[in-house]
């Protein structure tokens, strides 16, 4: 389980004279599933695109299953935001120009899949509800039985139940295969207990990428007298600093432990979505494995190059 | 066959809940040894988490000697935790009994005493999960 699934080194990509993505470096091990989060705008859907091999780096690379994004033969299966069916194409249309185009397809899956859901075979997709199309795509996706499986917003326009059976269903195709997903959303409370490990893009630079639970594990909410506020900033790295004339509110990442602290400070456990809005909110900040293990101190703050 | 549930506002670990759950339900024999827990895949199926999450929670239990996972059949209980927890249940009531009764004495009302025992709850769970 120590493979890496995806890999991005210097990555970027630029349109005219924005850059979309920029310095993008991480790696990611099979069998997770990945949020990627952050702002509309932010580089989600390039690094999505980027990964899938439909557009091609500015800068950097980008290797999927151990091969440069694009060449690694049916593997990887992408479900884009808008519009990922044909319209005036039937399901079971679907279903035969999905096993024509891919050279692995899993038909009994897709059928049993549709049939539990029922959803009917013979009906237009473009006349189908927003959560069955939701659900028609994602079986086309899954029936490719991919080991990397991209999606950009799957839960868009989705009500809560059709959310909740969305992501069921993935997690029992999780559980089942050890298939690695990475999936975008700007809605953090939709990925919490489905993903299990975090990248954060914003303004076009990765923020964060790391595993969810050492990632809470590392992080803390300090609250206590402004007065303390230096000695801890001088000792851990502070992700967002808060403060009133009296009073002090830190998140601070502590990667080795929280140290022994002035009992005057109270202390808290951070919950993902704090965690998310916080670096958000502070794009200086950054909370990235890589710069760890090249050797920069984990307690400072790593600001970006 | 245990029911698994989320309390998705309680601040505690999912991976816990899914520990505690299966503790409980060992405690008021609703689970036996012999019993088979779900697989991953059932609850996964049913509550929409990561499967990581479930298998973690087994592994605790685990290696708290609760259960044993047996390769390609599944994860099966070893112990019950029901009998001495009885004798252990009177005792510590007794001993509750006096703490309320001195923490009366020293001038607390009941919502201080609530907030006093929370307190020391989260203390405690903080140093064992630490």
């Amino acid at each position: 389980m120590t493979e890496t699934v995806l890999e991005a080194t210097g990555l970027g990509k630029r349109y005219r004279r924005r850059w979309a993505l920029r310095d993008c470096s991480l790696a990611v091990p099979a069998g997770r599933v990945v949020a990627l989060v952050g702002p509309n705008g932010a580089g989600k859907t390039t690094l999505l695109h980027l990964a899938a091999g439909l557009l091609a780096p500015t800068a950097g690379t980008v290797r999927v299953l151990g091969s440069p994004a694009g060449h690694e033969r049916g593997r990887v299966a992408f479900l884009a935001q808008d519009k990922p069916l044909y319209e005036t194409f039937t399901v079971a249309d679907m279903l035969r120009f999905g096993r024509r185009m891919n050279p692995v397809w899993d038909d009994g899956f897709a059928r049993a899949r549709l049939a539990g859901l029922d959803i009917p075979l013979d009906h237009r997709t473009g006349r189908l509800s927003g959560g069955q199309q939701a659900q028609v795509a994602l079986t086309v996706a899954l029936a490719k039985r991919p080991d990397l499986l991209l999606l950009d917003e799957p839960m868009a326009n989705l009500d809560p139940l059709a959310r909740h059976e969305v992501m069921r269903d993935l997690m029992a195709v999780v559980a089942d295969t050890g298939l690695t997903v990475l999936l975008s959303s700007h809605v953090v409370s939709d990925l919490e207990n489905t993903c299990d490990w975090l990248v954060v893009v914003n303004r076009g630079r990765v923020q964060v990428s790391g595993d969810i639970e050492d990632l809470l594990g590392a992080h803390h909410l300090l609250s206590g007298p402004a007065e303390l506020a230096g000695a801890v900033a001088s000792r851990l790295a502070v992700v967002e600093d808060d403060r009133t004339d009296r009073q002090a509110t830190l998140l601070v990442r502590a990667t080795d432990g929280l140290p022994a602290l002035d009992p005057r400070w109270h202390v808290r456990p951070v919950a993902l979505e704090e965690l998310v809005l916080s670096y958000l909110r502070q794009p200086e900040s950054a909370a990235l494995p890589r710069l760890v293990m090249a050797g920069a101190a984990p307690t400072d703050p790593v600001p970006f190059p | 066959m245990i029911d698994f549930r989320l309390d998705k506002g309680s601040g505690v670990a999912t991976y816990l809940q899914l520990v505690h759950q299966v503790k409980q339900a060992l405690r008021l024999g609703v689970l036996h040894a012999g019993d088979r827990l779900p697989t991953a895949k059932d609850v996964v199926a049913k509550l929409a988490i990561n499967p990581n999450t479930v298998l973690k929670a087994y592994r605790e239990l685990e290696r708290e000697g609760l259960v044993t996972a047996r390769p390609g059949l599944g994860t099966f209980v070893e112990r019950s935790l029901g009998t001495a927890s009885l004798v252990d249940h009177a005792r510590l009531r007794r001993e509750l009994g006096r703490v309320v009764r001195e923490g009366r004495a020293a001038g607390l009302d009941d919502e201080d005493l609530r907030a006093l025992f929370t307190s020391v709850l989260t203390d405690s769970f903080r140093e064992e999960t630490a």
